[in-house]
């Protein structure tokens, strides 16, 4: 069964063990302005917000990229960035309409959240339980996607 | 079931893969007029700057992909259609019928009526075979003109300078990027370009192009002798092919003339039948041309737009993914429909790079338009959010890339912002907080 990552914004404190984790998986090196996944702080709340890509099935990315540089992996449903095939044209970027594709000017290529293969360091760092990795039809994902099929109903 | 699809551009591919998703019986025959495997015209800058090779720009990596899928591939250029009998004939005088047919033929380059725009160092950059041309005349110190910086422009551009050309680009209108970006952000990117030593002309045209060494009256002897230097390769390595005449009175030496000057669909086999053809074929949002049968998809279409409903052609690959996608669940007997067009473009020139969204140029006050613009020009960057109310509805940046498809998100969910307008008019650099905060559950638990 696919699994999917599960973001609970109640039980995250913005500690950044999931930003830090990530960017050390994906570059060896602790930088969160590296991660894929971000937390986003609202101060006057006290409310944090961790987000990444839904790996959805519209997959505006994959759809829009000229050269097949984004492929999805049967094994765990994610689209994953092939960096070798990336042109660094960025229509990935502006086509995903939940701004989870992003550019990185130094290598010239995009990146987004491929679930570490099916293993997301994000899940493993998160000591509050906020971010878990679990089975895609619990019922709480449907939850989780409503917003995202917000924006895909519109298009299909 | 037949779906024939007319065009192996990446509308005709997502079409034509979209529809083997949904019909697994049917029978689906896509068309190319080019020799190439499918390709993608958005991908040849890079193969100009040497980032990829050929294989490089195609849409699929394996050689069997559609086979697989079993679509059949035809090489051919339709030449009329006949929607009675549903049969197209093409210019080799073969015949396909179909049921259900799909036109994703896309546009081609205007060459403006210049004298000269024809001679034989006069290119668009548009196909492959183009491309072989231009990376032929184009080596490093050649003095290259371009002429046209709007979208397609400016992406040429990039991958020129880094065949290390002397490079000149000569725009009617009053900024680079007329169409696509705000006065003041069009000014930015010329500033950058210009320092990044290319030589921008705005507000001027080519008047005309004679061979080198004709008299500026472009007498015919000349244009002779320069066909004949270029075929032969004859000529004194300093001397330039070309004399070019703008209307500012200037005259230019040049190796090549570029022409990214515009483009027109490709419709000359639709003459004669009921289908309307506008600026492009003119489709409701499910991609229907009215004519029973018939889809448009893509470049080739005028579609309406997502903001202001009036029919647009929007040239642009993930309109063309978008739309292939709808018309094909509507072959398949799925209609489905647009929410609109919604104009997207991200464009990086020399490094500066820079986006814009939907109805860039805003509202009018009385029709609840507001917006805000905030520049740092010393640092590169530029921001100009455009609302309708509390509903965001164009964006243009320049150096910020970050989560930027938020941006498309906004716009396309028509997003009421509530009171994230105020705090967004106050510092338009919170638009993703804005996005998060409309968009996320408080809890998913919960
Ligand atoms: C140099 C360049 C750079 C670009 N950069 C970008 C970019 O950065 N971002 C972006 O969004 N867009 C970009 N574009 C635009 C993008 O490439 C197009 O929007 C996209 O290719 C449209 O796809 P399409 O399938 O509708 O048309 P096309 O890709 O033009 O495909 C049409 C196909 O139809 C075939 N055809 C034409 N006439 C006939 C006929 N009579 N019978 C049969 N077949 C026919 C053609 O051979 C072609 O294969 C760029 C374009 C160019 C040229």
């Amino acid at each position: 069964m696919l699994k999917s990552l599960h973001l609970d914004p109640l039980k995250c404190t913005g500690c950044l063990q999931c930003e830090m984790a990530c960017s050390y998986e994906k570059t060896g090196v602790v930088n969160p302005a590296k991660s894929r996944i971000k937390i986003f702080n609202f101060e006057a709340e006290g409310r944090k917000v961790p987000y990444t890509c839904t790996q959805c099935a519209e997959a505006w990315c994959m759809a829009a990229c000229p050269v097949e540089a984004i492929k999805l992996d049967k094994g765990t449903g994610a689209k994953v960035v092939l960096e070798d095939t990336c042109v660094g044209c960025k229509v990935c970027t502006i086509a995903c309409p939940f701004g989870t594709v992003n550019y990185m000017a130094d290598v010239g290529k995009v990146q987004k959240c491929d679930l570490c293969g099916g293993d997301p360091a994000c899940a493993k760092a998160c000591p509050t339980g906020a971010i878990t990795y679990i089975d895609a039809d619990w019922t709480g994902l449907d939850k989780m996607r409503a917003w995202a099929e917000k924006a895909n109903a519109a298009a299909l | 079931m037949k779906h024939l699809i007319l065009g192996n551009g990446p509308t005709g591919v997502v079409a034509a893969e979209t529809l083997r998703g949904v019909t697994s019986a049917d029978e689906i025959v896509m068309v190319g007029s080019e020799p190439e495997p499918p390709y993608s015209r958005m991908a040849i800058p890079y193969l100009l700057e040497g980032n990829i090779d050929e294989r490089g720009t195609y849409l699929r990596k394996t050689d069997s992909h559609f086979g697989d899928l079993s679509i059949r591939q035809k090489q051919g250029r339709a030449r009329a259609l006949d929607t009675a009998q549903r049969r197209v004939t093409f210019e080799d005088g073969s015949v396909e019928t179909y049921d259900r047919l799909l036109i994703a033929t896309g546009s081609h380059p205007v060459r403006p009526p210049i004298p000269g725009v024809d001679l034989p160092q006069v290119q668009t950059c548009w196909t492959l075979e183009d491309a072989r041309a231009i990376a032929s005349l184009a080596s490093p110190g050649s003095r290259v003109l371009q002429l046209g910086a709007g979208f397609i422009g400016c992406i040429i551009m990039e991958a020129l300078a880094k065949r290390g050309v002397e490079l000149t680009v000569v725009e009617m209108g009053d900024r680079m990027v007329p169409r696509m970006m705000t006065p003041k952000a069009g000014g930015m990117i010329k500033r950058w370009v210009e320092e990044q030593g290319i030589r921008v002309v705005t507000g001027a045209g080519v008047q005309r192009i004679d061979p080198a060494g004709a008299n500026s009256a472009g007498g015919i002897g000349g244009m002779i002798k320069s066909v004949v230097q270029s075929v032969t390769g004859n000529k004194p390595a300093d001397s330039a092919a070309l004399t070019v005449t703008l209307s500012t009175g200037d005259k230019l030496e040049c190796d090549l003339v570029i022409v990214a000057a515009g483009v027109a669909p490709n419709v000359d086999f639709l003459a004669g039948t009921a289908i309307e053809v506008n600026k492009g074929v003119v489709v409701n949002l499910a991609m229907e041309t009215g004519v029973d049968g018939v889809y448009a998809a893509g470049d080739v279409t005028e579609a309406p737009d997502l903001l202001t409903g009036e029919n647009i052609v929007s040239a642009i690959q993930p309109n063309a993914a978008d739309q292939g996608r709808i018309a094909a669940l509507g072959m398949a007997g799925r209609k489905v429909e647009l929410p609109g067009v919604l104009p997207i473009n991200v464009l990086d020139t020399l490094g500066l790079i820079s986006v814009s969204f939907g109805q860039w140029w805003g509202e009018k006050p009385e029709d609840d338009g507001s917006g805000v613009e905030l520049a740092d020009e010393g640092l590169w960057r530029y921001l100009s959010l455009q609302f309708k109310g509390d509903v965001l509805i164009g964006a243009t940046a320049i150096g910020r890339t970050d989560q930027v498809g938020v941006l498309r998100g906004l716009i396309q969910n028509r997003t009421s912002l509530g009171r994230w307008k105020k705090v967004l008019m106050d510092n338009p650099t919170r638009f993703v907080d804005a996005y998060i905060a409309t968009s996320q559950p408080v809890s998913i638990a919960s």
